[in-house]
């Protein structure tokens, strides 16, 4: 599929009005997590994280800086900054993930003869979707609730990852950090010239002109 | 760093943090630990800032202490959503029952000035009838205050907030215009207002707490739309930075990360002070009246874990009600694409709003009513909606996520139900000061889901007749919260009585969202600051008669 903000790349506006030392501070640190990086998984689980976040939210391959997904989750955990709240089904966050890692590749070894980073794209949305619905056995997850597990915690934690991440909002024309300049243009179909421009057919080159002024 | 005010307090050594100049300090007054202050406050938000304010503003010695950091949002505050998780209340809560509550970001703050450092600003007198709910409604429970007399306070707040609205509100008995002008409707609030007139409804431009125009060291707002993240310009006019600052220069000590575990009582039944966590240790703060301000989890949860032989059931707790009725606001949406551009990452969150079913008794299957308003979530919040809730995930997500700017949604604050069976009980688990954690359980009731039903449906026609396609149902979200120890007339069934005061303790006051019996159909914050307004009153009239 096409960019839909063709040359749109919210770090353009790093050194505009829009973004302030304090966010300058915060998003630089996240720009310099190591993808590699994991101080609370273990090198066993890491290539079962990594290989579920690639198909939770697939990134392309062509793009300059990917958001190191992964890592970002391994950093919730390493940290341990929980939600302020947890679903009386499930174990803690930590205790949680560490016991869905084992179960997915037990499901995968079971299912397949292969652990889940090992079986290929297609048998590992399968997985996934049993998993969404619950339907896995139940020896491999004993008695954590597979269906709460993915919606409450696999989701949650690696989707809310992907989407703080600036190459994220640079894919779906989020105007970033607005502080101090903020925006001016409220009304449909208006855009400040510090907005993202969308493409529409005939106009992707307008488009990109647009978003290479973008500052 | 050594002014992380996540980990060292700021507010020490005569000082507190000038929330409104980069790197500034205000004097603020200090009390001795011994020294019996007329007022000890747990919690600087919505209810015990206001308070705090209001008290030392009529000459009473007043500390209030909050475990949350002390923040001057110039400094402190980026634009990230992930980053400023740090103002939300994340602690371990466990949630159950039918319909677990999310908790956290959605309704929980953790910082001096409590949740409304992360509210959505939106400013709403409640509709009089709800102040007597039971007898002119048919439903809940009466509230033992008259709506005429809380009229006056909510102007109050709304001049101490120079809340921006409408000159004239299309709902509910007259009211003085808001002292400044509404600010400009976005786009995805003019989708609001495109389906309300297609389908001969009223509509306004939502009352808000951020400044339309400049006041004071507040510039107005520049519809950055980061205010559940934090207001990094303080154009929102948050308890931070309106009711504190006045608390500070009347006299007032502020404690920030000073984590209350314990209220102490002595022989004689009457509380003595509040025992605290704060700066590696736990100390005592004397108080001759103590209020309980840290909203309808905390409170409940520390009047709790305050239970002595002399009260086994926790303090004010005679009519086993502290932790149960414990309510929350349905905060159902639909969504839907339009060709156009929204981009309602613009501007305030919630630029247009209805209460026809507030203010509508007919062709409703159900108690209660509902505002709906326009909506402009930030992309983490975003895309939760849409994994989490909608259950996409892989490029189905990737691709809907692009479509971000083209999404709008409607979105109601719901009346629910006060059940007892809904309520904050502790587990087993003690957090990292060692106290016992609360457990939260929520299940909607058969009307409950009455009105969510009824507000999907007639949404969906607003937002199809505003051209809207590809709507779906968001069924799964709350918001807000209230009730745990609600206020009435009788001590066999309320906690305290209509000054906040409980009817077990004398000198033992809550003074919160949790009073409330009944939550009604908008935002609660205007409501809690003016019932703080009016404890202070009250308050201020019982010394005068001796009667505290």
């Amino acid at each position: 599929m096409p960019d839909r903000y063709p040359g749109y790349d919210v770090l353009q506006k790093r050194n505009s009005p829009s973004w302030n030392d304090q966010t300058r501070a915060v998003i630089d640190r996240r720009m310099a997590i190591d993808p590699d990086h994991h101080g609370f998984f273990t090198d066993a689980e890491w290539p079962t994280l990594r290989a579920i976040c690639e198909r939770i939210v697939p990134q392309p391959p062509d793009r300059a800086q990917r958001a190191p997904v992964a890592a970002m989750v391994d950093e919730k955990m390493h940290k341990n900054s929980g939600d302020g709240y947890r679903d009386a089904r499930l174990p803690p966050m930590r205790e949680a993930w560490q016991r869905a890692l084992a179960a997915i590749d037990a499901e995968a070894t079971s299912r397949y003869g292969r652990r889940f980073h090992e079986i290929g794209a297609l048998l590992q949305d399968d997985l996934l979707k049993a998993i969404q619905n619950g339907e896995v056995d139940e020896k491999a997850w004993d008695d954590l609730p597979a269906k709460v597990f993915f919606k409450m915690r696999l989701l949650h934690d690696i989707v809310s990852s992907y989407y703080a991440h600036p190459a994220a909002w640079s894919e779906i024309g989020f105007g970033g950090p607005a502080s101090p300049r903020g925006y001016v243009r409220m009304y449909f179909d208006r855009r400040d010239p510090w907005e993202a421009a969308e493409a529409r057919s005939g106009n992707e080159g307008r488009a990109r002109a647009e978003n290479a002024r973008v500052g | 760093m050594s002014d992380n005010p996540e980990h060292t307090p700021r507010a020490l050594d005569g000082r507190a943090p000038d929330v409104l100049r980069p790197g500034g300090w205000v004097p603020m007054r200090q009390y001795d630990e011994d020294d019996a202050v007329d007022f000890a406050i747990v919690g600087t938000g919505a209810g015990g800032g206001t308070l705090a304010c209001k008290l030392a503003e009529y000459g009473f010695s007043v500390v209030a202490l909050d475990a949350g950091p002390y923040w001057r949002p110039l400094d402190d505050f980026a634009s990230d959503e992930h980053h400023q998780a740090k103002l939300y209340w994340t602690d371990e809560r466990i949630v159950d029952g039918d319909n677990p509550l999310q908790l956290g970001a959605n309704n929980s703050g953790k910082s001096v000035g409590g949740s409304t450092v992360h509210f959505a600003m939106v400013s709403l007198r409640f509709r009089p009838e709800w102040f007597k709910a039971r007898s002119k409604l048919g439903y809940g429970v009466d509230w033992p205050l008259d709506w005429r007399e809380m009229w006056r306070y909510y102007a109050e707040v709304e001049n101490a907030l120079k809340i921006s609205g409408p000159v004239n509100y299309p709902w509910g008995p007259k009211r003085p215009r808001y002292p400044y002008r509404a600010h400009e409707v976005n786009a995805a609030g003019l989708v609001l207002a495109e389906g309300a007139e297609a389908l001969g409804i009223a509509w306004s431009p939502t009352p808000l707490a951020t400044v339309s125009a400049p006041r004071g060291r507040s510039p107005p707002c520049v519809y950055r739309g980061m205010c559940v993240i934090g207001c990094s310009t303080n154009a929102k006019q948050s308890v931070l930075i309106t009711w504190l600052p006045r608390a500070l220069k009347a006299g007032a000590e502020i404690r920030d990360l000073a984590m209350v575990g314990r209220v102490e009582h002595d022989k004689s039944g009457r509380v003595t002070g509040v025992r605290y966590h704060r700066r590696g240790r736990w100390r005592f703060q004397r108080a001759k009246n103590v209020v309980v301000a840290g909203y309808s989890i905390e409170t409940p949860r520390l009047l709790l874990n305050s239970a002595s032989s002399r009260y086994p059931d926790g303090l004010a707790n005679s009519s086993g009600l502290v932790g149960k009725n414990l309510m929350v606001q349905a905060n159902q949406a639909v969504w839907g694409i339009m060709e156009r551009e929204i981009r309602a990452y613009k501007g305030p969150p919630s630029l247009a709003i209805t209460e026809h079913w507030n203010y509508t008794d007919t062709g409703k299957d159900f108690f209660g009513g509902y505002a709906y308003m326009s909506q402009g979530p930030l992309p983490l919040v975003w895309s939760g909606v849409e994994s989490s809730e909608r259950g996409l995930w892989g490029q189905p997500l990737i691709d809907e996520m692009e479509r971000y700017n083209h999404q709008v949604g409607l979105k109601i604050v719901g009346e629910l139900m006060p059940q007892e069976r809904n309520r904050v009980t502790l587990a087993d688990e003690r957090d990292q000061y060692g106290l016992p954690i609360s457990r939260v359980t929520y299940s909607y009731c058969d009307n409950d889901k009455r009105l969510i039903a009824h507000s999907l449906a007639f949404m969906r026609q607003a937002l199809e007749a505003a051209g809207a396609t590809e709507i779906w149902d968001e069924t799964d979200d709350t918001c807000h919260l209230n009730g745990t120890a609600r206020m009435g007339d009788d001590p066999k069934t309320s906690v305290v009585n209509a000054d906040c005061r409980s009817w077990d303790i004398p000198n033992l006051w809550i003074c919160d969202g949790s009073v409330f019996p009944t939550v009604g159909g908008v935002n609660p914050s205007l409501t809690i600051q003016a019932i703080a307004c009016r404890t202070a009153d009250r308050i201020k009239a019982l010394a005068a008669r001796n009667e505290l």
